[in-house]
């Protein structure tokens, strides 16, 4: 396989994966915009929104306060942000174009069509009414072109690299989601257990779909910051969790090693860290820093996607 | 030259054979059916991704290119004629290329004038004394055919370089079996989806000698941008090759690799999908960025095959068009079984006297040009767009060739208005290499403004499905 289309499969992938999470950080940044709240509160949960999805720095480049249409438009249908979900779905389309031959139809049916249905809409036909359907068919958008590439890619190398894209990106989203609540948003020590604390640990587990699922899994109907942490970092059982991404990671690594007939120094560092979530425990790393640890991950991540670009010759 | 033929219907309103059925089913088609059936195939071609991007058209950069579906319907034995005469021009054409590069016997005899060719700048002298494997320059031509009566095809022009369409014909096809299975249940089609296999035995038949084991073929594509990328795509996944951009490709020692996700990896045949000017910034256009620097060099050792040949284009040139009949004698020593149009070549001052009295009657083509771009069809022009080309024409009149024009067969066509007479042209697709394949078919084009007579897609035209029956 050209070393091009390695590099185009994996960021394709990213590419959906981060307009998925666009979605739903949007949604739930959504969902508190509506909640009788001081406007304070409010522009605080909007900025958190922003610095989960790193689109801080290109927000304000363009405006100068925090509103809400503004803020929909620049996640949503921004061309200047590159991280906007136009952006996501438009580059994600353009690199499955660069390599349609390694992609099934189905996927590329998915990718292509979502672009398609996508650069028809106008930003201004987005009102409040239509916003919760349009963000759940983005989700849905995204959804189908997993289950395309799940169900229909060869289990080979194609299908490794774009399972590399998606699970560095969820990694790297779930990381910051979790490192805004808690650096950014650190609670007042007054606040610990309140309305807004508990509201904000629903705001974090419903970012990443998994407010359900942390009462099922806890049989807890409270949110404990403990447990919220743990589910989202070391419980292998959560599909959005940093343990469950690098348990991906590794397989799809070592399926490439396997491929190939070789291993690589990025093989063995996602091992180690994957290792070393594996033996983790939360009371170690709440007493060395939470805010430190995530830190250190997204560093980490951010090293290993850079060490599989130079492996295997991305331009 | 006469009336329209029809397709169709013969002058006394009885159907032709071909067609006996398909009229029959034309005029069983509701409108809505029809307009449920295109909107069916439309979903099937936007998801595929079927788009061609229009040059200087930035507001639609990608569009689809109209599919008609009612096909057009060849017998067996028509186009068993028809074959006969393209391959007998085909082998001409390759015979002329090898001898423009050689010997120039074509030249000595003085059946064309020297000038013409070695002054052209599709001639490539860089070429000059090399022969590629099996002797093969255009491996690939599409021959451009239109039908003025039942047994009457002229040859507009022999596309040598890269010519394209080839997916169109095929997912036409695939469109038409999905929409309309019933119809191919009544007819023996000859199926056309051989076409990537033979394309792909044809690469490998004229790997380099010195090629060990089964050749790596790949397809050099200038892009995503280009508007032919979708087609680049679909050929390299239908035959199981890569698809490179020149960045992919480079030469070390004496061979050509990919860079892959591993070692690199040799590469024996280049389907090459760019221009000869961009192959190799090394040799050509210094400014490319689209081949790969040495690249020539390797071909001319005899390293790595490339398809078509550079130089190729001279053999199609507007300007040597006028004498391929004397090219097809002089080749094979038989007379060209599929005609030329009468072509005035405006550089000379008698024929260009005739053309500027005439130009309200003619088609006056770019030397050139080509895509239906900076041509005049007199007949459908205002006064003062012939007035325009005039005063061009005087400034450069060597840039023009002029062309009656000709009464483009007609074949029944869904417009918006229901069934409508439309101009149609052919484009059939000629592989050679260890032999010579043609699929039995090809592309179909469709003028589908009333009374135009300009197929190319660039310009409003359409596709059809091509059918040739079996016996």
């Amino acid at each position: 396989m050209l070393g091009r289309t390695a590099a185009s499969l994996f960021w394709l992938s990213r590419y959906v994966e981060r307009a998925e999470n666009m979605a739903r950080l949007l949604e739930v940044g959504y969902r508190i915009s509506l909640m009788p709240r001081a406007i304070e509160g409010h522009r605080d949960e909007w900025l958190s929104t922003l610095t989960s999805a790193a689109c801080e720095a290109s927000y304000f480049a363009k405006h100068k306060d925090i509103t809400t249409p503004e803020i929909i438009h620049h996640l949503l249908f921004d061309d200047d942000n590159p991280s906007s979900v136009r952006t996501c779905l438009r580059t994600a389309r353009n690199n499955g174009r660069a390599v349609r031959t390694a992609l099934t139809r189905d996927v590329w049916e998915s990718l292509n069509g979502t672009w398609n249905e996508y650069s028809q809409i106008t930003p201004g036909s987005i009102g409040p009414d239509r916003l919760p359907g349009f963000l759940d068919w983005i989700k849905q958008r995204a959804m189908v072109f997993r289950g395309a590439l799940l169900g229909t890619m060869l289990r080979h190398d194609t299908y490794y690299f774009s399972q590399l894209g998606t699970f560095v990106e969820r990694a790297d989203n779930t990381a910051r989601i979790l490192d805004v609540k808690y650096y950014i948003l650190l609670p007042k020590p007054s606040d610990v257990g309140s309305d807004v604390d508990i509201q904000q640990w629903s705001t974090v587990l419903r970012s990443v779909s998994a407010h359900r699922a942390y009462r099922w899994f806890y049989r807890d109907s409270t949110y404990r910051p403990w447990l919220v942490a743990e589910f989202l970092i070391l419980r292998e059982e959560m599909p959005r969790s940093l343990i469950f991404c690098y348990q991906w990671l590794t397989r799809s690594l070592n399926g490439l090693g396997e491929v190939y007939g070789q291993r690589y120094e990025c093989q063995n560092e996602a091992a180690e860290l994957y290792a070393r979530l594996k033996a983790g425990n939360m009371d170690d790393i709440f007493q060395s820093g939470l805010h430190e640890f995530l830190q250190d991950f997204v560093n980490a991540n951010n090293r290993i996607a850079a060490q599989i670009a130079q492996t295997y010759n991305f331009p | 030259m006469g009336s329209i033929f029809n397709e169709m219907l013969n002058p006394d309103g009885s159907v032709r054979g071909p067609y006996a059925q398909i009229h029959d089913w034309v005029g069983s088609l509701g409108t809505a059916h029809v307009e449920r059936a295109l909107k069916e195939a439309e979903g099937i071609f936007r998801r595929l991704g079927i788009t061609f991007a229009v040059y200087g058209a930035e507001e639609a950069s990608e569009r689809l290119i109209p599919f008609d579906i009612i096909p057009r319907v060849f017998s067996a034995m028509e186009w068993r004629r028809l074959t006969i005469g393209i391959e007998q021009r085909v082998r001409a054409l390759n015979a002329f290329l090898h001898d423009l590069y050689h010997r120039q016997e074509i030249l000595r005899a003085g059946r064309i004038p020297q000038d013409i060719i070695l002054q052209n700048s599709a001639f490539v002298p860089q070429m000059v004394g090399l022969t590629p494997p099996r002797g093969v320059y255009a491996h690939i031509i599409g021959v451009d055919i239109v039908r003025v009566s039942e047994t009457e095809f002229y040859v507009l022009e022999d596309n040598c370089r890269t010519p394209s369409g080839v997916s169109y014909m095929l997912e036409d096809r695939e469109a038409m079996m999905f929409l309309f299975p019933d119809l191919f249940k009544r007819h023996r089609v000859a199926p056309v989806e051989n076409y990537p296999a033979m394309l792909r035995s044809t690469l490998e038949s004229v790997a380099p000698s010195g090629c060990k084991g089964e050749p790596t073929v790949v397809l050099l594509t200038p892009g995503i941008h280009n508007s032919a990328f979708f087609e680049h795509a679909f050929l390299a996944d239908e035959m199981g090759v890569e698809l490179c951009e020149g960045s992919d490709l480079f030469v070390e020692g004496s061979h050509l690799y990919m860079r892959t996700t591993q070692e690199p990896k040799r590469v024996d045949v280049v389907y090459r999908r760019i221009d000869d000017a961009f192959i190799d910034p090394l040799t050509f256009r210094p400014d490319s960025a689209l081949g790969v620097p040495g690249l020539f060099d390797l071909y001319r050792a005899g390293r790595v095959t490339l398809v078509n040949a550079p130089g190729t284009g001279i053999a199609d040139d507007k300007s040597i068009y006028t004498y391929i009949p004397d090219v097809i004698e002089f080749y094979t020593g038989e007379k060209p079984l599929l005609k030329n149009v009468p072509t005035w070549r405006c550089g000379e001052p008698q024929a260009l006297k005739y053309v500027l009295d005439h130009l309200a009657e003619l088609v006056v083509k770019e030397v050139h040009g080509s895509g239906g771009y900076g041509m005049l069809v007199g007949p459908t022009s205002s006064s003062r767009e012939i007035e325009e080309f005039r005063a061009r024409l005087k400034a450069n009149p060597k840039n023009y060739i002029a062309q009656p024009t000709l009464a483009l067969s007609a074949s029944p066509t869904f417009t918006g208005s229901g069934v409508a007479s439309r101009h149609i042209d052919l484009r059939p697709f000629v592989l050679t290499g260890d032999r010579i394949r043609i699929t039995p078919g090809g592309l179909t084009r469709v003028a589908l403004k009333d009374g135009s007579l300009v197929v190319n897609s660039s310009q409003g035209g359409g596709t059809k499905d091509t059918w040739v029956l079996e016996d």
